[in-house]
This record gives C-alpha cells, sequence and structure tokens, in this order.
C-alpha cells in the first residue's frame, strides 16, 4: 500500500515563543524546530502499516527549505522518501492548495496513495482545517481525531477509531481515504543510527506549485496577557494536609 | 443574514452554542442582517431557546443522511443550506464537532474559515483574534470573502438572552448533492462505561514525572474516587506508560474545565498548562516551588507528592466522616 504523510515544521514546544519586530512571525533565531506530536505519531503509523501491508510510505511538507530537516527526520522513523513543497504562506487556504497541487502531481506520475495521513491540527497554527480542504479538493473521505487505523483484509476501505464525548466511534471509509489523526495513536519510536544514516542519502524532491493567497490573512502575533497573581503557598510536605482539605471543605468536595 | 451552526446534548442548546448565538446577534446588528440558525434532524424543540437568543429562523437539514453522523456529508449539507439562503457569515462553538463541520462547510464553499475565535467584529473584512498552540500565543488576523466563517473559543463570550424573545418560523431544507459523496460512516459506537470523564470532571487528580511509577497513582486514583472526580497525567506520565493517553491533560490531550485541578508532580511545561488553564482553581503540590505550575497556580503544597497524599487521604477521609455523622 502506499501512503503518504503531511507534516509541518513548528517550533519545538515548550520554549518560549519570541515574536519578530513587525509582529508577523515567529522569532527562530533561537529556536529548535520539530514535527507536531500529532504528526509524529502519523509518521510513526505510515511506517507500521508499510512494514504489515508492504508498500511505501512518503513524508511531505509545505515550508521552507529548511523544513528539509523534518523530512529527514520522518525518513530516519522510517519513510522512504520526502517531498518538499516550498511555501511560505501561512494562509490554510493557501497551504491546502500547495499541497493539494504536489498531491495530484505525484499521483499523476505514480498512482493514488491508498491513504493519506495529517496531524489533527498543526502544533503552532492550528487551524484545524488543512487535512480537510485537501480531502474535498482531492474528492475523498476525511475523518479527524482519529487515534486507531485498521486496514481491510482486502484492502478495499479502512476503519478509523476516534474518541467521541461519550465513548468510542468507529467510522469505515473507503479507499483511497484520508485521516487526521491525533497523538494517542501509537508511541512512536526514537530513530535508530541505521535510521538516520539512510535518512541522508534517502531521495527528496522539492517542488514548486502556484498557490493563490486565501481569505485568513495574519495582521500579527502577540503574546497572551500574563495573569497577575500571587500563589498562596498551603504549606510544606505532609504537615499542608490539614490546609488542603480545609480547601476541599471550602470548596463543598468533602 | 448570519447563521450559527447549534449543537444540542439531548435537546438542550449547549453553552458553546449559546456563546456563539450571542457573538452572532452582536455581529448582525453591527451589519443590520438577520440571525438564522442551523441544526441537523428534526431539532424543533430548539425553537424556543433560539427565539430567546434573536434568531429569526431555524433551518432544519433533513434527509436520512442525519440518521448517522458523517463529517463529508454533513458538511456538504451545511455548504449547501449557506448558498441557498445567502448566508454572509457562519458561526458556531469551536469544539471538535463545530470545527469539522465548518471546516468542511467551508471547503466546499471556497471560502475562508478562522477556527478558534476569541473577538471578532465584523464589517467589510471581519477583524478577529483567535488562539494558536492552544492559547500560547494570539493571531490578530481579517477575514475577507462572499461567507466568513468563524469558530468561537469556549468562554469568549457571556450568553446573553434577550430581553422578549424573537418571533421565530422553522423551515426544513433537503440538501440536494449530498448522496455522491465519497465519504465516511460511522459503523459502530462504544458508550465509556462508569468513571467520571475528564472533560466534565469537577475536580481532577493529576499526576506527572514527579509520581514516579504506574503504581504511584494508586493514590491519586483514590483522592479521585473519594472527591468524586477523574485522574488525569502529563505527557510524560503517559510516554512513559504510566497512563493511557485518554487521560493527558494538554494541547495535544484534553482541555479540562474542572472547577478544581490538583496536579501532582507536574512541572507545568505551556503544553501543560494550555490544556489545565481552564480550571477554576489550581492546586499544584510539587518539589520545586520555582516549577512554572506552582508559579501559576492558585494554591501550592512544597514537598514530596508520595508524603503529601497519604496525609491528604487520612484527613479528608476523616473530615467526611465527621460531616457524615454531623448529618
Amino acid at each position: 500500500m502506499k501512503v503518504l504523510v503531511c507534516i509541518k515544521r513548528v517550533p519545538a514546544p515548550g520554549a518560549k515563543i519570541q515574536i519578530t519586530e513587525d509582529g508577523l512571525d515567529i522569532d527562530t533565531r533561537h529556536l529548535g524546530f520539530t514535527i507536531g506530536p500529532h504528526e509524529e505519531c502519523a509518521v510513526e503509523e505510515a511506517v507500521r502499516l508499510v512494514a504489515e501491508h508492504g508498500g511505501h510510505a512518503t513524508v511531505l511538507t509545505a515550508g521552507p527549505p529548511e523544513a528539509e530537516e523534518q523530512l529527514r527526520y520522518g525518513m530516519s522513523m522510517g519513510a522512504n522518501a520526502g517531498v518538499l513543497t516550498e511555501h511560505t504562506a501561512h494562509d490554510p487556504q493557501a497551504t491546502a492548495t500547495a499541497l493539494t497541487e504536489t498531491i495530484r502531481t505525484l499521483e499523476s506520475e505514480d498512482g493514488n496513495f491508498d491513504l493519506i495521513l495529517f496531524g489533527n491540527e498543526s502544533a503552532d497554527a492550528g487551524n484545524y482545517q488543512v487535512g480537510i480542504r485537501v480531502a474535498c479538493a482531492l474528492e475523498r473521505p476525511i475523518v479527524g481525531g482519529i487515534k486507531g487505523i485498521e486496514l481491510a483484509s482486502e484492502g478495499a476501505h479502512v476503519a478509523l477509531q476516534r474518541e467521541s464525548a461519550d465513548g468510542i466511534e468507529v467510522y469505515q471509509a473507503p479507499l483511497p481515504a484520508i485521516a487526521a489523526v491525533k497523538e494517542g495513536l501509537n508511541l512512536p519510536r526514537y530513530p535508530s543510527i541505521q535510521g538516520r544514516l539512510r535518512a541522508k542519502k534517502a531521495p527528496l524532491r522539492t517542488m514548486q506549485p502556484e498557490t493563490a493567497p486565501g481569505g485568513l490573512r495574519t495582521v500579527q502575533l502577540r503574546q497572551p496577557p500574563e495573569k497577575q497573581h500571587e500563589t498562596v503557598v498551603l504549606g510544606y510536605g505532609a504537615d499542608a494536609a490539614d490546609s488542603v482539605v480545609d480547601l476541599l471543605t471550602e470548596k463543598g468536595m468533602v | 443574514m448570519l447563521l450559527v451552526l447549534v449543537e444540542d446534548e439531548s435537546g438542550t442548546v449547549t453553552s458553546g452554542s449559546r456563546e456563539a448565538l450571542t457573538l452572532a446577534r452582536g455581529l448582525a446588528a453591527d451589519l443590520g442582517l438577520p440571525v438564522h440558525a442551523a441544526a441537523f434532524g428534526e431539532r424543533s424543540e430548539l425553537a424556543a431557546t433560539l427565539s430567546a437568543y434573536g434568531v429569526s429562523t431555524l433551518h432544519l437539514l433533513e434527509g436520512t443522511f442525519t440518521d448517522d453522523y458523517s463529517p463529508e456529508c454533513w458538511g456538504a449539507a451545511l455548504g449547501e443550506l449557506i448558498q441557498h439562503a445567502g448566508a454572509t457569515g457562519v458561526v458556531a462553538a469551536a469544539s471538535d464537532w463545530g470545527n469539522e463541520v465548518l471546516a468542511h462547510a467551508s471547503a466546499r464553499t471556497g471560502e475562508a474559515f478562522a477556527s478558534n475565535c476569541v473577538t471578532v467584529h465584523a464589517g467589510e473584512r471581519w477583524s478577529l483574534t483567535r488562539v494558536r498552540g492552544g492559547g500560547m500565543l494570539l493571531e490578530d488576523a481579517e477575514l475577507t470573502g462572499a461567507v466568513k466563517f468563524v469558530s468561537l473559543a469556549t468562554g469568549s463570550v457571556e450568553p446573553a438572552e434577550l430581553p422578549v424573545p424573537q418571533q421565530i418560523a422553522t423551515q426544513s431544507f433537503l440538501p440536494e448533492q449530498v448522496g455522491d459523496l465519497a465519504h465516511s460512516t460511522i459503523v459502530d459506537r462504544t458508550t465509556r462505561g462508569s468513571g467520571v470523564s475528564l472533560s466534565t470532571a469537577r475536580v481532577i487528580v493529576s499526576g506527572g514525572r514527579g509520581v514516579g511509577s504506574a503504581e504511584g497513582f494508586e493514590s491519586l486514583e483514590e483522592l479521585a474516587t473519594l472527591l468524586g472526580g477523574a485522574v488525569g497525567c502529563s505527557r510524560v506520565a503517559t510516554n512513559s506508560g504510566w497512563r493511557p493517553h485518554s487521560d493527558q491533560v494538554g494541547l495535544t490531550g484534553t482541555k479540562i474545565a474542572a472547577d478544581l485541578y490538583i496536579a501532582c508532580g507536574i512541572s507545568g511545561a505551556t503544553q501543560h498548562w494550555v490544556g489545565c488553564m481552564g480550571a477554576k482553581t489550581i492546586l499544584a503540590i510539587n518539589t520545586d516551588p520555582e516549577a512554572p505550575l506552582v508559579t501559576r497556580a492558585d494554591y501550592a503544597v512544597i514537598g514530596d507528592v508520595h508524603q503529601i497524599l497519604p496525609a491528604i487521604l487520612e484527613r479528608a477521609r476523616a473530615r467526611k466522616q465527621e460531616v457524615q455523622g454531623a448529618a
């Protein structure tokens, strides 16, 4: 089976994000980059599916040339090839168009991907729509929030599982299909030394599709205001238990 | 007109949708437009609530496709209604469902969608502020196009009913193009057994690196049971295999809105903070007085969770017995 995973270069989590002077972007001078946690699980799942069913896994990103680093990481986890679509716009419609055009080109050369995986939302912008826009353009089914993927034995459809407010839902989608996945789908592997060495030499292709800006334009990014408040220290060690229980009583919990 | 996609739980309009209705009424007043609402299936029981929020028409999307949820079909059906009824703006709560259906409908209609907004101002262009990375950054943005789609982050607007309800009409809408879509179908639903869910729990006892092991969570389980709450955890606890991912609180886990969040041995990196900052009160138990979550919490106990939790359990049980004895 052929699986494609769309990933995004995002600032490493936990770092204090600084914003550029014009307020239009994040200041990347002192930041490390990574792929988002949802997408890391998507790459892991693609590699596992290919290991189980045979075939080929490709990682694709729409981003700056530096995003090669994230593609190499995906390949060091076991993806067979990488595609870099050069794209610096932030708006989700343009990003979806860049990915759609790239996928169309790749599929016209080598046949359809049976399954395309996205992260449920990007770790930085969190627009919640790029995968869905690509699926609509390609006229394929897509379900979001996916934490379980099972391929039917005859390979005609896929079962996609997600959590709902009160339990678990399972969707069935005919192949070729698309899923937007969430962390918790699996536990991603750490790339092995051999994986890293293989990824250095793995084929990487660059593409430059035409895109037009969409209707959502970023004016500026800013830090949320820090709420000023004092932490009340109830005490130290086990001696604080009485004060904690007083608090629980006050809140009507005991 | 402006259209609000309404979400209900067993016939009651959700608080997120009430916020969306209140926002839409303000935007519509600025634009001199009426507010309509859309719901899937036979939902005429919502009309009374919607009239109190100023909705003049409720569109019920009907057809066999509404028997079971399919994101592609429901999004396409909403897109068809938007074009048929001439909506120029669409508002929904930024729930998983609201974001999913609006993303599909905006993709079908070729229009822009701004998700997770905290403020929206209407005009020829709409100016808005949305949250990125679960709340790590704010983004000021402009929305243009024939139809503007926005979803509203929970807690952004105070829901407000009108002093006198609006006259409301209900209309059925049967979409025509839903049958031919490549789409997913729901084939199985399992309802969670007993136990309190993280997203609705009043109290959450949550553990991180400081708990040290899967066994270490036993005392957290005990306290959660005693308080009628749920157990949560940090990403470290999930990645260490101590707890299932469904217990994870944070950016890539569950965002909670409990009355009380007791964080045991969690340092509270940004990804965790954005998941628990919706709690009304946060109590952090940690050996490090400088841990980010300790400095952001309302209350803190400094020390080792393994000594503090048993002491709290003992006193809480005793207090509970006193209270029951007195009753």
